[in-house]
């Protein structure tokens, strides 16, 4: 059965003038089913948003992007912007990074919602009113809130309606970029929780865009991990903590505090490398803890391991004993 | 509570220590407004700084007829008195760049001053200096210049203070609105947690961030100065003894120029005020929108990202 | 454990805010309200010990921490720093002791000045106070400050500027630049909230080591997985007020206050196995300026009672002797 959403081999580049290209994504492959919720992991500048922005097409005119973003089959990134603004909203939508502080201050967030609707031409008028109101209903705003301004919002609330607008086509695939990242931890489940119960109730695809590896673990069934533009290891969540084939993915869950265990907590040393010049070897291996000759000169392919897995590590090819 | 930690790793790339050079420079080297602007000044502050020297003919001594018109030895004819135009020029510059800049640097100490005060000290301090800002930014400039000007009597000196104090409101405003924004900047305030006194956070926190914006605004207000000292050279409250470019013009003006058609005798005075005046906002504006990182609006254009030919990957992957 | 050996003691503290009524209120009459941020805030900290202030935000933490430095003013409450009480003491009598009492901020990208280089900015303290003697002598504890926090070998980093670091590098040498004069107590704001996820442990065990070298840390952090980690023990604020407080490992496996409780229990955990049973509260905590009369978090319990109105309740020992919790319900 062919995916709802597949990325094949996306690649961003910026332009940075003078010559120089920033590689931003590199070879990024993904796939998401209805229903699904897929993590997107990885620090900051391992380009996990501008792939999510490269895949809805919302890159300045400084990019340049090559690969296929495939939608129901078909290559939705081929004729460039006018091949995926038909799309867009009607079937992929997206909270934003900061959305909440996004919204316009001088209008009411009902007639945003309504702005949404017909702009895409979706519904206008007292249907589209009326769907404003089944949404905020969905998102758990009262409906006589959606009268009010954004400032008279909390920002949990704020964020609630930012969601609304991304469903206000009804999409198939919702791509939310750290939605929960500024708030509270009790707003954070409360967010989480409706994202939970949207994707059951709508049969929505989530793509769930994030550095924190534990609201991945509690909402997402599969996640891949971003390093330097390109995804190092990808598989079901639980795989990934307890049976992890990539040291990056070991460690970032070795470096993050958990509540109830008392295990050493790691740092990984260094910094991610610059991604404006060529790379040799893998992206990975200056910080890794389990570097062995290869490492340097080789770049790991990701390769398909048991159990719906990927991970691009040398590491998985030597026999066990000598790893 | 053990915690596995190594080094933090090496420096993010050994690049070579570049030192922070000044928005200033920088902007003129960029920006060809601001490399025109500053060109303008410097051709002309350096042709007034040397007037004495490369000026052709002295500028009290008659050389031809009244109103003579433009030749070969006197490119910018003779004006009323029979006295070369170009010479008059070089000369009347000084005197107008000397006011400008004069009446801009009382302008800059008065409103920098209240600014920073306003801007740091906030509350009562911040209110009382700003309606005191309100009332001379409410006064008529024009007006109030010629009013004083007509009792004061008319000197360098006096007008140099007349429209000093006019102009340094909007100065104390931009400042005000600066040393806020950076006073509430977390270096700011760990300074302040630190214990450093109010004297050293002013002079190494803030006033190097509200430097350039202090000298985008001082170069525009050169310009409004020069421009209000020749209208009131023109409207006759000048300093008679002086030649300045205003005077220039009012000379020319009294001497009936227009209706002998002398054009020479007016149009060049006027048209190098406008040119300095020219000058002076292109390189302040430049500096003025190198400082404001907001107004980069480049992601507003419609056009939109590029495509690139598959890459293809490579042979033993997914 | 003597008096001298309390670093910090902080007694019934409180600050509070007026609101602004404008034009119209003001006409209208309304009456003045008050941001009640800190609400009678008491705990103490002794030399060595990272005591963590967690909370939501509006619960007043960091106001608390800032009240403490002497950064804001109380309005009532007393703040004692080795016995000796500085809660209002002039900004002049103040100065001295800013040697013994720093503070690290949040933000690694706005806390450096960044025309400063990195030994300009470790050595500002030394030069503020006139303090380390010769230039020389100043340059030795600069290196000395810098090896400390780990950015080694220091001549690597001493002509950098901040723009040339990553933002664990920075935060490393606003702590350089906080201990350089040998402060007792150091004040870390979400020290770690904006670095990424691999480099916060490092940070963190830094200030983990400075405790155990005889520091006082007091930190504010809203994530409760990072106190449970590192913190001896924590305090749980709400609304301008401790709600519970006790040695870390306590709060954390046995809390004693339902808020804690429900805090506790909707903090995501990494292992995917580990599914939590949240109880999430609904709404957000109100405004400080209409706290709820009786116990305040009433409205939003999901054990209170009628009683829960009307009482206040005090921080009572709950769970253990060390171990206090604000619920009439509790232990």
């Amino acid at each position: 059965m062919s995916s709802l959403l597949e990325l094949d081999d996306l690649h961003v580049w910026f332009d940075l003038g003078e010559g120089r290209e920033l590689h931003a994504v590199q070879g990024v492959s993904l796939s998401l089913d209805a229903g699904q919720r897929l993590g997107l992991v990885g620090e900051s500048g391992c380009g996990k948003t501008t792939t999510v922005l490269g895949l809805l097409g919302l890159l300045p005119p400084t990019a340049s992007v090559s690969g296929r973003v495939v939608f129901n089959g078909k290559d939705i990134l081929a004729g460039g912007e006018d091949s995926i603004r038909p799309h867009r909203w009607t079937d992929l939508a997206i909270v934003f990074q900061g959305a909440m502080n996004a919204l316009n201050p001088v209008q009411t967030v009902s007639a945003q919602i309504v702005e949404a609707l017909e702009v895409h031409g979706s519904a206008s008028g007292r249907a589209a009113r009326s769907r404003v109101g089944e949404l905020l209903e969905a998102v758990g705003i009262p409906r006589d809130r959606g009268n009010r301004y954004p400032h008279e919002f909390s920002g949990g609330m704020r964020q609630r309606a930012a969601i609304a607008m991304a469903l206000a086509c009804n999409p198939s695939v919702l791509v939310a970029d750290e939605p929960t990242t500024a708030l509270d931890v009790m707003v954070q489940a409360q967010i989480l929780e409706l994202l939970d119960a949207l994707c059951r109730d709508f049969g929505l695809a989530l793509l769930l865009v994030t550095h924190d590896l534990p609201v991945v673990a509690q909402l997402c069934d599969r996640a891949a991990v971003m390093y330097a533009g390109e995804i190092v290891e990808q598989g079901p969540v639980d795989a990934l903590f307890h049976d992890s084939r990539h040291p990056y993915t070991r460690l970032l869950f070795a470096a993050t505090p958990d509540l109830h265990s008392d295990g050493a907590l790691a740092a990984i040393p260094g910094a991610p490398p610059r991604l404006d010049r060529p790379l040799e070897g893998c992206p990975f291996h200056p910080r890794c803890d389990r570097v062995f000759s290869r490492c340097p000169h080789e770049h790991p392919a990701l390769k398909r391991l048991d159990g719906d897995r990927e991970a691009a590590c040398h590491l998985n090819d030597v026999p066990a004993e000598v790893a | 509570m053990s915690v596995a930690v190594r080094q933090p790793g090496p420096v993010i790339e050994a690049e070579p220590i570049r030192s922070r050079r000044g928005i200033v420079w920088e902007t003129i080297k960029r920006r060809p407004s601001a490399a025109l602007g500053a060109g303008i000044l410097l051709v002309v502050v350096v042709c007034a700084v040397l007037a004495p020297w490369i000026a052709p003919y002295d500028p009290h001594e008659q050389v031809g007829p009244v109103f003579g018109r433009p030749s070969w030895s006197h490119p910018l004819g003779l004006d009323d008195g029979g006295i070369d135009m170009l010479s008059l020029l070089m000369w009347g510059c000084r005197i107008s760049l000397v006011v400008g800049f004069a009446a801009t640097f009382v302008s800059m100490v008065i409103g920098g001053t209240i600014g920073l005060a306003a801007g740091y000290f906030g509350g009562r301090t911040d209110n009382v200096l700003m309606r005191i800002t309100d009332y001379f930014l409410v006064i008529p400039d024009v007006p109030l210049m010629i009013v004083v000007a007509a009792i004061w009597g008319p000197s360098l000196f006096h007008i140099v203070i007349v429209i000093g104090i006019l102009l340094w409101t909007s100065t104390a405003r931009v400042i005000r609105a600066q040393v806020k924004s950076v006073r509430e900047r977390v270096y700011v305030k760990r300074a302040r947690a630190l214990g450093a006194g109010h004297t050293r956070i002013v002079v190494r926190h803030v006033l190097p961030q509200v430097a350039p914006l202090l000298i985008a605004n001082t170069v525009l207000t050169i310009a409004v100065a020069i421009f209000d000292e020749t209208a009131l050279a023109f409207l006759g409250l000048g300093d008679p003894s002086r030649i300045s470019l205003g005077k220039v013009i009012e000379n020319a003006f009294q001497r009936a120029a227009i209706s002998t058609g002398a054009w020479w005798a007016i149009v060049p005075p006027g048209a190098l005020v406008a040119v300095i005046i020219l000058g002076c906002s292109l390189l302040g504006g430049a500096i003025e929108d190198a400082l404001n990182p907001r107004l980069r609006v480049a992601h507003l254009s419609a056009k939109s990202f590029r495509l690139r030919p598959l890459v293809g990957r490579s042979p033993d992957a997914v | 454990m003597s008096a001298n050996d309390r670093l910090l003691e902080v007694d019934e503290l409180v600050v509070h805010y007026p609101v602004g009524r404008g034009i119209v209120g003001t006409m209208a009459r309304r009456p003045r309200e008050t941001v009640r941020a800190v609400d009678g805030v008491s705990f103490t900290l002794e030399r060595g010990e990272l005591l963590a202030l967690v909370g939501e935000s509006g619960c007043g933490k960091t106001t608390t921490a800032q009240t403490v430095l002497r950064l804001l003013e109380p309005v009532a409450g007393r703040i004692s720093f080795h016995g000796d009480d500085i809660t209002s003491l002039g900004q002049r009598e103040l100065r001295p002791l800013r040697r013994r009492m720093q503070i690290v901020y949040q933000d690694p990208y706005e806390s450096l000045d960044p025309r400063l280089t990195v030994r300009k900015a470790v050595e500002e303290p030394l030069v503020i106070h006139r303090a380390g003697g010769s230039k020389a002598e100043r340059a030795e504890l600069v290196q000395d400050a810098l090896e400390r926090v780990e950015l080694s070998p220091p001549g690597l980093f001493l002509d950098r500027y901040p723009h040339e670091l990553s933002g664990g590098q920075r935060q490393r040498v606003a702590i350089a630049a906080a201990i350089v004069l040998g402060p007792e107590l150091l004040v870390a704001d979400e020290p770690v909230s904006m670095l990424d996820v691999s480099v916060r442990a490092g940070v963190l065990a830094l200030l983990d080591r400075l405790r155990r070298d005889g520091l006082g840390v007091l930190m504010i952090t809203h994530d409760l997985s990072t106190a449970a980690h590192f913190a001896d023990r924590i305090a749980v604020m709400y609304l301008g007020r401790i709600v519970e407080e006790g040695p870390a490992a306590s709060v954390v496996s046995d809390p004693q206050h339902p808020y804690t409780k429900a805090l506790l229990s909707v903090v995501p955990r990494r292992d995917p196995r580990e599914r939590t049973r949240p109880q999430i509260l609904r709404g957000e905590a109100p405004d400080a300026v209409r706290i709820p009369a009786g116990c305040r978090f009433h409205p939003r319990c999901p054990i209170a009672i009628d009683d829960c109105r009307r009482i206040d309740p005090a921080l009572e020992p709950a769970g253990g002797s060390d171990h206090m919790a604000a619920c009439i319900l509790a232990g």
